[in-house]
């Protein structure tokens, strides 16, 4: 196997492997009741407004994301020139935060299915919007989704190796 | 009057449900009993058993006067409050989503609608959750026009309505009044999502719609009803409420939705009935392939041939929703009791009881529903020759019998026939389906185990069936072996059983299901009636032939359920008043059974 093929590879198995580990805290959470942030339901939700199958459409594009982000953050320590699992760690925190602080805020202008809390429920529009840092979903939904992320983060920064 | 007030007669309840979960809303508009996610999780609102476990009242201020009903063969309720100056309707359901439009709902929808239909009417609205049985006091926030969403709780619940209310941070509750004019509508819908995001659905029109849903989705099941004989309403009533008992998502019958309702006031025996009973459920698929509904009997074989695997060839006496096997019994010190009858309990500790009668009943409705058309796959036949080996190997053992006595094991009468039904229907079916049975073994245990009855579980001084072996007392459960086909009904020796029964456990002209002063259950305290012996007897009547007696009995036995139709697990013997868990699916099955009996003994 070539150099790059090689890390392609190693993007897509740690990439894997980062996004079931995620996954994993964001489903502990909503099932300890900790937290109600279901990032593949709200995904899924876009496109379909049948529950299971927004749950499993949601999941499969959570999980391409999932590799998709794994590129973002090798391109990322390659122009750093490092990696680590405390980079990781860091770029994963802030990668929780940006998603808290900036998209899920802006997720009621995108997703055709979420209500607004200025013109209330309308046909169609009836997902409870997150709010600032989606304490809407419960109050701990900040922590939790910085944990996931940051657990993220360090698996792809302790395994990804740059040539 | 301060709201929630005094604990109402458990009779002035109704049931709503939409087959996940139920609630129970009083007279006064109040909901004072529903679960969350499903029938057996913790209550949400619990003031049945707690003044101060939540509820969910609206109801005109000031004196008033209630008339109520379902709204046609449906689990919608409408009761009326004829106030001083007008008259408002309130509309009570749990919405069944229309799964054919593509929009989002949430798991669970409590809708509620005002409306004033005559006059001037101040209504009072006071919204006051207690999640986990009372234990926590939520507090709320405004999300703009979606309504508020309790806060600090595990699960999402909002509350969205066009009623102005306001947070009583002391109270822990929500609360508001309006003045409704003759034409006013008011809506709350109070939803929610165990983990995910909240769906609020809109109010208004979309409401109306949902509603409208809902009623067509009740009118429609019900309309499949092939009974046509006499109280066709109260048969439908009773039908509606096992279908709304039905889970939707597994199939397991449940046998109440609540827990720890007394069977005296103020006394012990409190139980958990949120759960699946064997017995139960089985006479359940039978009244629904009485009155025509093969799909929900269907539904039942496929929940017991999964959620028994656990203990499969062993059936336990009862299972959660989803066949769980340990249902440990706890006390909730915290709770009251409904007027102060304690211990409150959930889980239910004769889960673990050996009651043979289980095998009986359940082998009687697979026969039926074979015979109703019904098929076995290879699978199923299996499993049910393995229940037929079960019983050979355990027919001999003492068990607690049909009533879960708390007493030492006895070898019942009735637990030992069932044994034989069990047997006879495994060698009927071994007859149409390939079954790994010995037919001789089968054949010979039956001839055994009726030799016995007939000899240690007869009392020839009583000219009657006994409870158990060697014993003086009877049990209303013996009127059971003619429907079984144990005993033809007009045979002089069940005959005298029905004699011994009426004369020994009579009080007030309701049978009583044992002696409450003999120690017969291990709990030393009176009880009431238990109402499904009662039917029992109105359908020996009507089986053997004195169908005039059993006619002037199921008339007045009718005249036992409450305004709205509803049984009890018991009839107040003294007050004549329904007692203990409320609505008892067990009940409701015995009337139907009752009903058809006296239907097609009249027919033939």
């Amino acid at each position: 196997m070539t150099g790059t093929a090689g890390e392609i590879v190693a993007i897509l198995i740690w990439g894997f492997a980062a996004t079931a580990a995620l996954s994993g805290v964001m489903f502990g959470a909503q099932r300890l009741g900790y937290s109600r942030l279901s990032l593949p339901f709200l995904i899924g939700t876009m496109f379909t407004g049948d529950r299971s199958s927004a749950h499993a459409l949601g999941l499969l594009f959570y999980l391409l994301g999932g590799w998709l982000f794994a590129f973002v953050y090798y391109f990322i320590f390659a122009s750093i020139g490092r990696t680590g699992w405390e980079l990781g760690l860091l770029l994963g925190a802030v990668h929780g935060a940006v998603l808290l602080v900036m998209l899920l805020p802006l997720l009621p202008q995108l997703h055709p299915r979420m209500a607004s809390e200025y013109e209330g429920p309308v046909r169609g529009r009836r997902l409870q919007p997150p709010g600032f840092l989606a304490l809407n979903y419960g109050y701990r939904t900040p922590l939790t989704t910085i944990v996931a992320h940051a657990l993220y983060g360090l698996i792809l920064g302790a395994r990804l190796t740059l040539t | 009057m301060e709201i929630p007030g005094d604990f109402p007669e458990i009779g002035d309840y109704a049931l709503i449900g939409n087959c996940r979960t139920a609630a129970l809303v009083s007279r006064r508009g109040s909901v004072e009993w529903m679960c969350v996610p499903n029938f057996s999780g913790p209550s949400l609102f619990g003031a049945i058993l707690d003044r101060d476990a939540g509820h969910f009242a609206i109801a005109p201020t000031g004196d008033y006067e209630v008339t109520r009903r379902y709204d046609g063969p449906t689990n919608v309720l409408r009761t009326t409050f004829g106030a001083a100056r007008g008259t408002v309707e309130l509309t009570d359901c749990l919405v069944l989503p229309d799964v054919r439009e593509a929009e989002l709902y949430p798991q669970h929808e409590l809708l509620r609608r005002v409306a004033c239909t005559q006059g001037e009417v101040e209504i009072e609205v006071s919204f006051a959750p207690r999640p986990d049985y009372g234990r926590v006091r939520p507090s709320f926030a405004k999300r703009g026009k979606l309504g508020w969403q309790m806060v600090r709780c595990p699960f999402g619940a909002m509350l969205a309505t066009d009623v102005e209310l306001a947070s009583e941070p002391g109270r822990f509750r929500l609360a508001g009044r309006a003045r409704l004019k003759a034409g006013d509508v008011r809506w709350l819908s109070f939803t929610y999502d165990e983990s995910d995001a909240s769906v609020v659905p809109p109010l208004g029109d979309a409401a109306a719609g949902r509603l409208e849903t809902t009623l067509g989705w009740w009118r429609e099941w019900s309309a499949r009803s092939r009974y046509e004989g006499p109280h066709r309403e109260l048969v439908l009533r009773s039908v509606l409420v096992l279908k709304l008992l039905t889970s939707g998502t597994s199939g397991a019958v449940l046998a109440a939705p609540t827990t720890s309702l007394p069977e005296v006031e103020g006394g012990p025996r409190n139980w958990d009935y949120r759960f699946c009973w064997i017995r139960d459920s089985a006479l359940v698929l039978h009244a629904f392939l009485r009155l025509g509904y093969l799909e929900e009997a269907e539904g039942f074989l496929e929940w017991l041939l999964h959620a028994t695997r656990l203990t499969w060839q062993r059936f336990q006496v009862m299972y959660d929703l989803y066949g769980e096997v340990k249902l440990d019994e706890k006390e909730l010190k915290h709770l009251g009791g409904y007027r102060g009858a304690r211990p409150v309990r959930v889980g239910n500790a004769a889960h673990a009881q050996l009651q043979l009668d289980i095998y009986g009943e359940l082998m009687a409705s697979v026969l039926r529903y074979v015979n109703a058309g019904g098929t076995l796959d290879r699978v199923e036949s299996a499993m049910l020759a393995g229940v037929g080996r079960h019983v050979l190997k355990l027919w001999r053992e003492p068990d607690q019998g049909i009533w879960e006595t708390r007493r030492e094991p006895q070898l019942h009468t009735f637990s030992k026939a069932m044994c034989w039904v069990a047997l006879d229907c495994v060698r009927q079916l071994s007859q149409r389906f390939p079954m790994s049975i010995d037919g001789k073994r089968v054949a010979g245990a039956c001839e055994a185990i009726r030799a016995e009855i007939e000899s240690r579980g007869f009392d020839a001084e009583a000219g009657s069936y006994v409870g158990y072996y060697g014993g003086k007392d009877t049990d209303a459960s013996l009127l059971l072996l003619a429907r079984y086909g144990y005993c033809e009904p007009g045979n002089p020796r069940m005959e005298g059983t029905y004699r011994y029964i009426t004369k020994t456990l009579c009080r007030n002209g309701l049978i009583h299901r044992y002696p409450d002063d003999t120690n017969y259950d291990g709990i030393t305290a009176p009880e009431n009636a238990f109402a499904p012996c009662n039917f029992w007897a109105a359908e020996y009547l009507a089986n053997a032939g004195h169908q005039e007696e059993a006619a002037k009995l199921f008339e007045r036995l009718c005249g036992y359920a409450n305004d709205v139709g509803l049984f009890a697990e018991e009839i107040g013997t003294r007050s004549g008043k329904p007692i203990g868990n409320f609505p008892q699916a067990f009940t409701h099955v015995s009337l139907i059974s009752a009903a058809t009996a006296l239907y097609q003994a009249k027919t033939a």
